[in-house]
């Protein structure tokens, strides 16, 4: 379009019909603050044009109502001195809005049908990712053809406290940052099998056109095919709980070789884990590791000095200070009834026992005890002989 | 026979009168308008700049919960019912309700429910905090202790509510004047009658919903639980095969208003008067079959998706009906704009808005993006507050002189509609546009991209919120010294029974039936 008649329709219409345009885009700076973003996938596309139609007929429909409106209003306005008319019936008007608009809604249900289609064929994909929703993080299982080559973890808000609380200021990425994103590569067609392990949540990540219920007993499936190398952010979409809002998700589209070498690097890097959890480790190193859990897990409810909140305060606790076997077996169960979710699933052995001892030995906690993975194993296996 | 009210409280306590009782469901809504309304407010705060500042989420949670439950069934339902109850006997030339003293009853049912409802915000682990739709597990093993005065709440709420419509329907196909046929009767008596139907229909599913729940929770049954081998979906299936007929509920008496007021201030009889009847009985008859256009996203089988997008596009139709056949009454009308005619004329304009909303979240496709989102938001408060909030201003307004025979201020009334309309369209045409740019709903705190449409939006929010405290001094003022009013027919170009009785209308209305020719 010309861009002066474009600038004109601008004005005439309001940016929010137009700041939309069909290039693909890498990052949160590009996304526009008043419309879809038709993202980097062909659905995306087919979406957002769905979606513009719509746009346009409905703001053709309500161009013709509302003149006919006001011009009755202006010219049929009694202060004009005017006497109303006194019919109150006209078969062919009625017939035709009432048969004009089945032809309008066939003609929008079309390409409707045509693109569902599309969003529910998810054969033959290249990738499948297993995506579980928690309270309140995602976790991501990369389904490899044995054990060995799959891989897993979980995904947690990066934001530190202080930005939220307006102590820090808030960064561009402010609650749409992760301590772990999930990589795809571009141009593959990638399967997501969601479910969710507590309450319902929902995956959402508008630029890659995929929003799928995750409901615990049910595996949902969904797809998308990036077309460009990118981060792309997105949140939970259902509300589950007190940090529903604090659930992002990062997915990074890069390179099949770069996917390729981060795939291999999280392989590694479980085998390393693996080999972790056989270890022993200090006490300081122990509180080193269990500081970084506690600041991702924990802190939302407990407080960054352990002073509580929604949780109880760890800060010179009795569960805390307490027996240790009593402070793992609530990290590990929870507690019931209150706001308080097991981690034994959620968080691995070597993190349970860092973060325990953590709070053992922060927030003027002075224990001196600590926990290693192997500690946890033990315990859980003697749990589940009971 | 002719006596006055009883004494003092007991006038109140054991009222059978359609008017008080009319009376006290209206003064009802409208404390829970402002209940309601205040958590909005603690809500728009919160989120007025980026961050946490006011409110823990927690508390947020159970903010947008009680708002949506208070204002749905305590604020917009009994207001409707109140008018009802005023204006049904009225126009249909009844001397009272069918059944009076179940209609005693079932206003002083709310009450107690929503104070049950309200004290939940005061108890451990708080109020319900899982949104007005309460979808299981979030609802039953994952939620506070006090979900069960919630679940007890909605049963008595739901108890009023089938209890006001049996009332109703007897008292429409029981007590109508000599030759007040069904197809004589003003549109919102029809509305109405209609409304009842799906109230009956639909309240005793939400019963089960909520026993279900009940059973969860306390009764070791795995209706909603995975674990136990329940269907955290079928919640959701039995939540809105009730609460898509409730939003019907909700704006069906509102098309009742507004074709009354329209054909009044147009001085010209209403447009297409049979299609309006055959239009809502048809948007009736599919609100039952729609459902699960709120679900799209939860895993349903392509062939659902296409039924329900389809079935959900129809109702465009009938609805489309209406909106043409309100402006044909007006085309050629001889048009003035009193207070309540403005609030019609917008309640068309923006109810129009939050239709082509709805029938773009119709599509399912397009509703992978919009689904959960602020979109979403926006789209229901057009068709809620813009629907059934402006419209039963509009219903005030138009029928206060005939209430209490005074006339309320023009100059304030209008002041009050032009400041809902501005406030109202600041505080919400700007969700859309968080919406589609990726904003969920229920989110205490967003990011940077998101900020300035939320700063607009609240204070959109804050104007909207306060021009209710001129309406409610505008309406107290008429009371008690606005200018006497008596004639009996008010407006110019009013036709109807209830134009026939003299202002204030008497306390007893009808004794005798008029003829209707």
């Amino acid at each position: 379009m010309h861009s002066k008649a474009k600038r004109l329709l601008a004005l005439l219409l309001g940016p929010a019909l137009l700041s939309a345009n069909t290039n693909v885009w890498a990052d949160l700076a590009d996304r526009s603050t008043l419309n879809m973003s038709p993202g980097v996938t062909l659905l995306g596309r087919d979406i957002y044009d769905l979606h513009m139609m719509a746009i346009w007929v409905s703001v053709a429909i309500g161009v013709v109502v509302f003149t006919v409106m006001f011009y009755s209003l202006i010219a049929h306005r009694k202060s004009s001195g005017r006497q109303a008319d006194h019919w109150h019936e006209h078969l062919g008007a009625e017939l035709a809005w009432t048969l004009i608009p089945f032809l309008i809604l066939g003609w929008m249900a079309w390409p409707a049908i045509q693109t569902l289609l599309k969003v529910y064929d998810t054969d033959e994909p290249v990738i499948d990712i297993v995506v579980t929703g928690y309270q309140w993080k995602w976790k991501y299982e990369y389904i490899g053809a044995t054990p060995a080559d799959s891989i897993s973890f979980f995904s947690n808000l990066a934001t530190p406290q202080d930005e939220i609380h307006g102590k820090k200021e808030k960064s561009e990425f402010y609650l749409l940052e992760v301590d772990e994103p999930i990589h795809i590569p571009v141009q593959t067609k990638v399967r997501f099998l969601i479910t969710g392990n507590d309450v319902i949540h929902s995956w959402w990540v508008p630029e890659l056109a995929v929003k799928k219920d995750a409901v615990p007993g049910i595996v949902n499936e969904s797809w998308t095919k990036a077309e460009k190398v990118g981060i792309y952010r997105g949140q939970c979409a259902e509300l589950c709980g007190k940090d529903h809002g604090f659930m992002p998700i990062v997915v990074v589209v890069e390179e099949r070789a770069d996917y390729d070498k981060w795939l291999n690097g999280k392989k590694a890097e479980a085998k390393k884990l693996h080999e972790l959890m056989a270890q022993t480790f200090t006490l300081e190193e122990q509180i080193a590791r269990g500081e970084k859990v506690y600041n991702s897990t924990c802190v939302s409810c407990h407080g960054a000095k352990g002073e509580g909140g929604v949780g109880k305060p760890i800060a010179g606790s009795k569960i805390a200070t307490g027996p240790l076997e009593e402070h793992l077996k609530v990290a590990i169960s929870g507690r019931p009834g209150t706001a308080m979710p097991a981690f034994g699933n959620s968080l691995n052995d070597l993190d349970l026992a860092a973060v325990v001892t953590y709070q053992r030995n922060a927030f003027g906690n002075n224990m001196g005890d600590s926990l290693q993975a192997v500690d946890v194993y033990k315990f859980k296996s003697k749990k589940s002989g009971e | 026979m002719a006596h006055g009210p009883a004494k003092g409280l007991s006038r109140w306590l054991f009222a059978t009168n359609h008017k008080d009782i009319g009376s006290m469901y209206l003064w009802f809504s409208f404390a829970m308008f402002i209940l309601g309304g205040s958590f909005a407010m603690v809500i728009r705060a919160e989120l007025f700049q980026p961050g946490l500042q006011l409110v823990r989420p927690e508390f947020f949670n159970q903010m947008t919960t009680m708002h949506g439950l208070v204002m749905v069934f305590g604020a917009i339902m009994p207001s409707f019912v109140g008018l009802a109850n005023w204006m049904i006997p009225m126009m249909i030339g009844a001397p009272d309700m069918a059944l009076p003293r179940m209609n005693n009853f079932s206003f002083w049912l709310l009450p107690f429910a929503f104070l049950i409802l309200a004290s939940t915000l005061f108890m451990a682990g708080g109020g319900p905090n899982f949104g007005w739709t309460f979808y299981a597990p979030l609802s039953t093993t994952y939620a506070p202790p006090s979900v069960t005065f919630f679940i007890f709440a909605v049963h008595v709420m739901g108890a009023s509510s089938i209890m006001g419509s049996i009332n109703i329907i007897a008292t429409v196909l029981n007590l109508r004047a000599p030759g007040m046929t069904l197809m004589k009767m003003p549109l919102f008596v029809w509305t109405w009658l209609i409304t009842a139907f799906l109230l009956i229909a639909v309240m005793p599913v939400l019963a089960g919903a909520v026993t279900m729940m009940l059973m969860d929770i306390h009764f070791g049954t795995s209706f909603f639980s995975a674990a136990g081998g329940g269907d955290p979906v079928l919640f959701q299936h039995v939540f809105w095969f009730f609460g898509h007929p409730e939003v019907y509920i909700i704006i069906l008496p509102a098309f009742g208003v507004v074709s009354q007021i329209i054909p009044t201030f147009s001085r010209k009889p209403l447009f297409g008067y049979s299609s309006m009847v055959y239009a809502t009985a048809s948007i009736a008859f599919l609100s039952f079959i729609v459902w699960a256009h709120h679900m799209y996203v939860v895993g349903m089988p392509i062939a659902g998706e296409m039924y329900f997008m389809i079935a959900t596009m129809l109702i465009a139709v009938p609805t489309g009906v209406k909106v043409f056949n309100w402006v044909a009454t007006m085309f050629r009308g001889s048009i003035s704009f009193e207070t309540p005619m403005l609030f019609c004329i917008a309640f068309i304009i923006l109810f129009t808005t939050g239709g082509f909303s709805g029938l773009m979240l119709s599509l399912a496709p397009s509703d992978f993006q919009y689904h959960d989102s602020y979109f979403v938001v926006a789209h229901f408060h057009y068709v809620m507050v813009a629907g059934a909030v402006f419209s039963m201003s509009a219903a005030v307004y138009y029928w206060l002189p005939k209430w209490c025979g005074r006339m309320y201020s023009e100059a304030m009334g209008k002041t009050h509609f032009w400041i809902s309309f501005i406030g109202f369209n600041l505080t919400f045409f700007p969700q859309h546009f968080v919406g589609l740019a990726g904003m969920p709903r229920r989110i205490p705190d967003y990011n940077l991209i998101f900020a300035d449409w939320n700063m607009v939006s609240s204070i959109g929010a804050f104007i909207y919120g306060s021009s209710q405290i001129l309406f409610l001094f505008n309406v107290i003022r008429t009371i008690v010294a606005g200018k006497p009013s008596t004639e009996a027919k008010t407006w110019d170009g009013a036709e109807g029974l209830e134009w026939t009785v003299p202002s204030p209308a008497p306390y007893h209305t009808f004794s005798v039936p008029p003829q209707v020719s």
